[in-house]
């Protein structure tokens, strides 16, 4: 058992982070750029992409580099650390996996490939107007006719749909269960919009439009479908904990610089101590990340979905703490747009409310409440 | 990044579970399991039938009756325990004193106490806090004065726990009140058979007579039974509140204690509420185990994880927090606390109250969790 990073692992992560930090340095260029089409840094992206990054996840054969999930938890992690709005949670992980899961080798070899590359970005529509999480599509129906399928329905929020180029979408198939398809951007029509934290959402309406089936078309993808939003939740708390970390350490250092009544706030136990609290809850957040990440490789679809739950309950109780508090302990400039802080709370409920938020995973937890006697940490 | 165990350390888990549930009477765990008192002779078969099996004084030095074993596998060796319902070996002997003689006594001092105070030969309390000394502790007024190679003590200790079954006490004494006040302060071992040591129960909100007062009156002390250097007692005391990296949350008592809930309560348990509170501190409790073992594991170097420092705070809010549950659970049977024996009302529940209001203690010893707080915003934020 162990809990640290490797020499690998911790190279990796001083490179993404270096990297990150010459378009990241300040929250002024993020604030820019989301600002502009399309919501994130092209040529970031691009440079990922040589790195590798984009790669991460794929098998080798796939055009991938075939990394383990702690490699793509780093990832994540850095992201959140500057609150970077590129898609690699929504094309990489949820997208991408969706493709690495159920597509054929030449399908995974194309898109994967092009993925990796930079050359493609995609983006997974799976949810329907007012859905909550499901793995079984109600939003969009798929038919089809002489061996040719298209797609009819609406899907929203899709997170990095507005500037994607492929879409993978989930639709309900006409004999029953769910099935993944992969659509051209061009074949659909769709509204971008910021979503809390400026990063970029599309609503997209498939009108007839034509689709691939990935992997052998007509075949319930139900339990993939699930056991991929499981991965995206776990690596969107590595995301979410990079977001924390930034945050505890930006409300400590405004607590020991930040002067009123002539002595700096850090004089005020009332404040330090809920600066300690904050500690404590990231702390926590950091253990059960690390946790649900190791049990990916275990390649146990049951004990991925308990771990997601378990991550997904506790990122929601330890992000709206640090999320709250970090606004609450800066005063007024914690709630403008040009400070970091308060955007960071909003990136935090955007991932939790796309990814599972905490009563949607407690909910699950209780079910199984009575599975087991003691929980089993390894 | 790994997440299982190695062969060795899974090896190591099975016969610690093997040894804990062969080794110590059934009737011992279950006493623990369902949440009942021990008495002292419970506790000390207990903690004898570990040391006969070299498992009551582990982290001690080797040549003592220490197992060399690294801290994943103390940790391994404490959470089994708690899972088997074994009482954990009494913390004034096994984690206290004893580490402090090892370290800082004199070889006869080692000579004469250590064996016994492993096996608990020796039943140790501790007299470190004052009625005027609590959090602020080195605020201390019990003085010892010498007189010839003897001191003489005289003063008042209280919250002594267990100090009913104590045979000795280890007491933090002021011995010079010309310096600095951390300065003068010494440590001394007590017989507490010696004329002028009254032990005087308090009772508590639960109703039980689990801590003391412990009044000193001219106490003649032999000068050899203090430990380290006149003057060394603050450093001492230091050492043992900031000695242990593992252990320092009930985890796996915390656990039990909520798992047996879900027995003794079952037929709540289709209350979507009820099921909702289990699953909330089933997760707390995870994070703050997995929180423990990111500690031990990465102690190995020497330097003690920043984060140790989150699981006393944590551990002993979630150990209060099944209390509640439990309390709840119990409804209006746990009014039924105090009735006789033959109430009508089941066992379990009759102790949530007394064991809700006993456990408010557990945020307010060994540094309360605003202690606790303070230690993460200075040491840690460096605020």
């Amino acid at each position: 058992m162990d809990f640290t990073y490797d020499d690998e692992q911790q190279a990796l992560r001083e490179a993404v982070r270096g990297l990150l930090a010459t378009t990241y340095a300040d929250h002024e260029t993020r604030r820019r750029t989301v600002a502009d089409e399309p919501g994130f840094d092209r040529a970031l992206w691009g440079r990922l992409a040589e790195m590798g990054i984009l790669g991460l996840p794929f098998s080798e054969d796939d055009g991938g580099v075939g990394a383990g999930p702690v490699e793509i938890g780093i990832v994540c992690q850095e992201l959140g650390r500057v609150l970077a709005p590129e898609p690699f949670l929504a094309s990489v992980v949820h997208a991408g996996g969706l493709v690495a899961s159920l597509g054929l080798a030449e399908q995974r070899a194309d898109l994967l490939g092009r993925l990796s590359a930079g050359e493609v970005v995609l983006a997974a529509a799976d949810t329907s107007p007012g859905g909550r999480w499901a793995s079984r599509a109600d939003g969009v129906r798929a038919s089809v006719s002489d061996g040719t399928w298209t797609l009819d329905g609406v899907a929203d929020p899709v997170v990095g749909g507005e500037s994607a180029d492929v879409l993978v979408v989930t639709a309900a198939l006409p004999d029953g269960g769910t099935g993944v398809f992969v659509v051209a951007a061009d074949d659909v029509s769709r509204t971008g919009y910021a979503a809390a934290d400026l990063t970029r959402a599309a609503s997209v309406t498939f009108d007839g439009s034509a689709a691939t089936p990935l992997g052998e078309a007509g075949r319930d993808a139900g339990p993939s479908i699930a056991t991929i939003s499981d991965l995206t939740r776990i690596m969107g708390a590595n995301q979410a904990l990079g977001v924390m970390q930034s945050q505890v350490r930006a409300t400590t250092d405004y607590l020991k610089s930040r002067k009123q009544f002539g002595v700096t706030l850090n004089a005020f136990q009332a404040l330090t101590f809920r600066a300690a609290d904050m500690y404590v809850e990231l702390e926590l957040a950091h253990s059960m990340v690390d946790w649900a990440t190791m049990t990916i490789a275990g390649g146990d679809r049951d004990v991925v979905a308990d771990a997601a739950d378990r991550v997904g309950l506790q990122i929601a109780r330890s992000g709206r703490h640090i999320g709250q508090e970090a606004i609450q302990l800066h005063g007024g400039i914690g709630m403008t747009a040009e400070y970091a802080v308060g955007v960071g709370t909003a990136h935090l409920e955007v991932l939790d409310q796309w990814l599972g938020n905490g009563p949607h995973h407690l909910r699950r937890l209780a079910e199984r409440v009575t599975d087991h006697d003691l929980v089993e940490a390894i | 990044m790994q997440l299982e165990l190695s062969q060795t350390d899974r090896e190591f888990r099975d016969r610690m579970r093997e040894t804990f549930t062969t080794k110590v009477p059934q009737e011992i765990r279950d006493t623990v399991l369902e949440g009942r008192h021990l008495t002292r002779d419970q506790i000390v078969e207990s903690q004898q039938a570990l040391n006969a099996e070299g498992l009551a004084v582990p982290h001690w030095p080797v040549e003592w009756g220490g197992q060399d074993w690294t801290d994943l596998q103390r940790h391994l060796w404490h959470e089994e325990m708690q899972r088997a319902g074994v009482p954990i070996p009494l913390a004034f002997n096994a984690s206290m004193i004893g580490p402090v003689i090892a370290q800082f006594g004199s070889e006869e001092q080692k000579e004469r106490f250590l064996a016994k105070t492993a096996n608990l030969d020796i039943w140790w309390s501790q007299g470190f806090s004052e009625p005027d000394a609590g959090s602020d502790l080195a605020s201390l007024r019990t003085t010892a004065v010498r007189d010839g190679d003897d001191w003489v003590v005289n003063g008042q200790k209280t919250w002594t726990t267990l100090g009913q079954h104590g045979d000795w006490i280890f007491t933090l004494v002021r011995t010079d009140t010309e310096v600095k006040k951390q300065a003068g302060i010494s440590m001394l071992l007590i017989d507490m058979t010696d004329p002028g040591v009254e032990v005087r129960p308090i009772e508590l909100i639960d109703g039980g007579y689990e801590v003391n007062e412990v009044w000193f009156s001219d106490v003649r002390v032999p000068g050899d039974l203090l430990v380290g250097e006149p003057g060394g007692g603050w450093t001492i005391a230091k050492f043992l509140l900031g000695n242990e990296r593992v252990g320092v949350a009930p985890v796996g008592a915390t656990k039990r204690a909520l798992a047996t809930l879900k027995t003794t309560a079952a037929d709540q348990l289709d209350d979507p509420l009820v099921r909702a509170r289990i699953a909330e501190l089933e997760n707390d409790l995870l994070a703050l185990e997995l929180t423990a073992l990111r500690v031990v594991a990465h102690s190995s170097d020497g330097e003690p994880h920043p984060a140790s420092s989150v699981l006393k705070l944590r551990g002993t809010v979630l150990q209060q927090a099944v209390s509640e549950l439990a309390l709840d659970l119990a409804g209006p049977a746990s009014l039924a606390s105090r009735a006789e024996d033959d109430s009508p009302q089941e066992g379990w529940a009759r102790r949530t109250a007394p064991t809700y209001l006993n456990l408010r203690k557990a945020s307010i010893y060994g540094g309360s969790n605003e202690i606790q707080r303070q230690i993460i915003s200075r040491t840690i934020l460096g605020l």
